[in-house]
């Protein structure tokens, strides 16, 4: 249920409460209701039927991402040893 | 590091980020007595485990069981009917999003509706509908809701836009169901429909868009007072792994709790601006029908009284039957949806009911358990 | 021509009529056959034994919007049937074109298309031989409807959606689903900005150096409507053979992964109208993928997967983590979904 892609915030119209967002260099005007008191330009944010959601954190999704790598890295260590 | 956007899409796609953790499960699962079922409520899930092919990656003992969410899915056949009767009046352009489609009512499918002449129009956005609303100050334009907890904001946002520009022919049909309501049901109900051990939910994969508006707090009462551990989980093939390793290792360490595996997306509250616009159209509807499952009380979103001049239900009271519809005989959609039958365990699966002429409902969206074992379950 | 939009009477076989083909046809699409103004067009034989084949295919274009990025309606019509004949390995010679008009059509709008017909034509070497004009009231049409129907030259026999065996390797001239995705991005209420144009060319031009090279060809298919995925399938059956494809070798452009993303669809699904896919025997894989990526339009051209015998008439979709999945023929129509 309910399909939503990672974006990128481009530009902000704060009267509208829209947003331009960037997704894989398609760009869509999408509202900004939900979020409208701290999105910022640069600011990556899941879209839904053209709203946005939430702004997503880097941190954790960082955090995530170098977390695969050292599991990566310990399964071909694991894998050369046998 | 600096985070790109293509990060946020080939890091959780990561090829050896998905056969690492299908090491790490296996290894984990040697520690496992008995089998664990996993119910992954979100049909968005359901896609990603077959269009994935996880199935594939992992041990034996670890099993999915489809679950109900699917906001098309679990339509019953009445509320269908309801979106067709509107749609077939003279001035009436009945609006709601793709996945309404082709989904079976009694009487037909929008799409039959459309071809016998209906205006019916299928957007993007519910935003899109304010255009159609300026665009035909003579006709009565309805939009059919539907969705779970992430869809209803945007309904409520039209709603909002709707009678702040004053746009006066614009009317709601509301469908928006909640997730924690019928995870209950299913483990409620279970000891009446099932007796097996095959298909006893061990824990569940949570829902996460829903939860990005929701917060995880709505699913605290599964590991709390149902002994369910529950892991919110993305929708990347990466996320489900992780989430399957976090939720297997908490059956070996004994534990029994909510984790996030979508820190980057969800926290425990939720989104507060979203939920606050729920709430100032909506209210709990006292009972709410899910196809295959049956009555659910609390389960489900009308209008509040306040707005009835803009519910379509209040408005075509005198033409839209009250009457419940039995399902097809032969479709077993109910306990694919239960989660106590497989799409391939029905009698007609493939053979009458394909995504191309559905006889139920699990069949018509692409979300749908039968309609994803259709497209990608060939070689599990 | 002083008149604005098309009228009813430019469809009246009178004098509106004529003035209407001479002004916008006869002046663009020119040539000694056409200008006879014949019942039929008389053709003169092919320079080459009787014993020669003819191709011979027909095809209706209504697509909307009639101007997208990468092409209009006018260029479409000629790259479709055109490229349907050189998929059978027929150079493109002859086409007629039929017209229907919806009263009101911009004039200047129908000119624009006839111009790109014209430039398309004399990529293939083709020529519009004969052809009609009708023009129906408002309503009755959505803008203009195009039919074009094509005579080619066989220069290479026995393509065939049947003759695909076990052991050839399957080929895409380039990037896939780029037509189907820039045309929903135009349409309304979608209103996605992109810079993504469509595929929509001219494909002789690549399958005449193929022939000339003597490429061990099996058959070759032009993706359009219901995409990569209908020709593989289509393939597997007729043939009865098991296509496997490996998915990370397959080319997506970045903003047809995104539009795939935001709107639900999967790239092979989407139409193409200027990429083609191929199945081509072993030993002239290299050769064949060095020619087609000598063209601009077939730099990211790939080979994408084999055929074999493992599940026959099925396509089968192999990821890099070592799972497998069936790709199926498309089914409904396509439209965005939230879920």
């Amino acid at each position: 249920m309910c399909l939503s892609i990672p974006s990128q915030v481009v530009e902000i119209n704060r009267d509208e409460k829209t947003a331009v967002v960037d997704t894989m260099g398609v760009k869509r005007k999408v509202g900004i209701d939900f979020i409208a008191d701290e999105v910022k330009v640069g600011d990556y944010v899941l879209i839904h039927i053209g709203y946005a959601m939430n702004i997503i954190d880097e941190e954790y999704a960082k955090e995530s991402l170098a977390l695969y790598q050292e599991i990566i890295k310990k399964m071909e260590n694991e894998e050369n040893q046998t | 590091m600096e985070l790109k956007l293509k990060d946020l899409y080939d890091g959780f796609r990561d090829p050896k980020a998905i056969k690492s953790f299908a090491s790490l499960i296996e290894k984990e699962t040697e520690k496992l007595d008995t089998p664990i079922n996993i119910m992954e409520v979100c049909g968005g899930h359901t896609h990603t485990i077959m269009k994935y092919g996880l199935p594939q990656l992992l041990p034996e003992k670890i099993n999915f069981i489809h679950g109900p969410g699917c906001p098309v899915c679990i339509m019953p056949k009445e509320r269908i009917d309801h979106a067709y009767i509107l749609a077939m009046q003279e001035d009436v352009i009945l609006v709601t999003l793709g996945d309404m489609i082709k989904v079976p009512g009694s009487k037909g499918s929008l799409q039959n509706a459309r071809a016998k002449g209906a205006d019916v129009r299928f957007v993007y956005s519910p935003l899109d509908t304010v255009k159609i609303a300026l665009d035909n100050p003579d006709k009565k334009i309805l939009f059919f809701a539907i969705g779970f907890e992430t869809t209803t904001p945007m309904t409520a946002a039209l709603i909002d836009t709707a009678i702040k520009r004053g746009i006066k022919n614009l009317f709601f049909h509301i469908n928006h169901v909640t997730v924690p309501e019928v995870m209950k049901e299913l483990i409620d109900s279970r000891d009446i429909h099932v007796n097996s051990y095959d298909n006893r939910i061990d824990a569940f994969i949570g829902p996460a868009h829903v939860s990005v508006i929701a917060g995880s707090k709505i699913y605290e009462v599964f590991p709390e007072r149902y002994n369910k551990p529950v892991v919110v989980s993305g929708f990347e093939p990466v996320d489900v792994m992780e989430s399957v390793y976090m939720l297997v290792r908490q059956f070996v360490q004994n534990r029994c709790e909510l984790e996030i595996q979508y820190k980057r997306s969800v926290t425990k509250e939720g989104n507060i601006a979203a939920q606050k616009m729920i709430d100032r159209y909506f209210e709990k509807r006292e009972l709410f029908k899910w196809r295959g499952i049956g009555n659910i009380p609390k389960s489900a979103l009308k209008l509040k009284e306040e707005f009835s001049y803009l519910d379509a239900e209040k408005i075509y009271e005198d033409i839209l039957p009250k009457d419940e519809i039995e399902d097809h005989k032969l479709c077993i959609c109910g306990d694919i949806l239960r989660g106590i039958a497989k799409p391939n365990e029905c009698s007609v699966f493939g053979t009458v009911c394909k995504p191309s002429s559905p006889l139920g409902s699990c069949m018509v969206s692409s979300e749908g358990a039968c309609a994803a074992y259709y497209k990608y379950g060939g070689l599990i | 021509m002083s008149r604005k939009t098309v009228t009813l009477a430019q469809g009246n076989g009178g004098e509106e009529n004529a003035e209407l083909i001479n002004k916008i046809f006869y002046r663009h699409l020119k040539n000694e056959t056409l200008k006879r103004n014949e019942d039929a067009a008389i053709i003169e034989p092919f320079n080459m034994q009787l014993t020669s084949k003819i191709a011979f295919t027909t095809d209706s274009f209504t697509v909307s919007p009639i101007f997208f990025s990468g092409g209009d309606i006018g260029k479409l019509s000629i790259c479709g049937t055109c490229n349907d004949l050189a998929m059978m390995g027929a150079k493109p010679k002859f086409l007629s074109l039929s017209v229907i008009v919806e009263e009101g059509f911009e004039i200047r709008e129908l000119e624009k298309i006839v111009r790109s017909m014209k430039k398309e034509l004399d990529i293939n070497g083709a020529k519009i031989v004969c052809g009609d004009t009708k023009v129906v009231p408002k309503g009755s049409a959505d803008k203009i409807f195009v039919n074009t129907t094509g005579i080619g030259e066989v220069q290479k026999n026995g393509l065939s959606s049947s003759s695909i065996k076990a052991g050839d390797a399957i080929i895409v001239s380039r990037d896939i689903g780029r037509h189907g995705a820039a045309i929903f991005a135009d349409r309304e209420g979608i209103e996605l900005s992109s810079s993504l144009k469509s595929d929509c060319a001219s494909l002789w031009p690549i399958v005449e150096k193929l022939i000339e090279a003597n490429i061990g060809i099996s058959a070759m298919r032009d993706a359009t409507r219901g995409g990569v995925a209908a020709v593989l399938n289509e393939w597997a059956r007729q043939s009865e053979v098991c296509i496997e494809i490996e998915e990370a070798s397959v080319p997506i452009a970045e903003e047809v992964k995104g539009i795939c993303e935001l709107l639900g669809f999967e790239a092979y699904n989407l139409a193409n109208e200027g990429t083609f896919v191929l199945a081509v025997e072993e030993k002239d894989i290299q050769k064949a993928l060095e020619i087609i990526q000598s063209f601009e339009n077939g730099k990211n051209a790939a080979i994408i997967g084999s055929v074999t015998g493992e599940y026959p008439k099925k396509v089968v979709l192999k990821s890099e983590w070592g799972t497998k999945r069936f790709l199926d023929l498309p089914t409904g129509e396509l439209l965005p979904r939230i879920c």
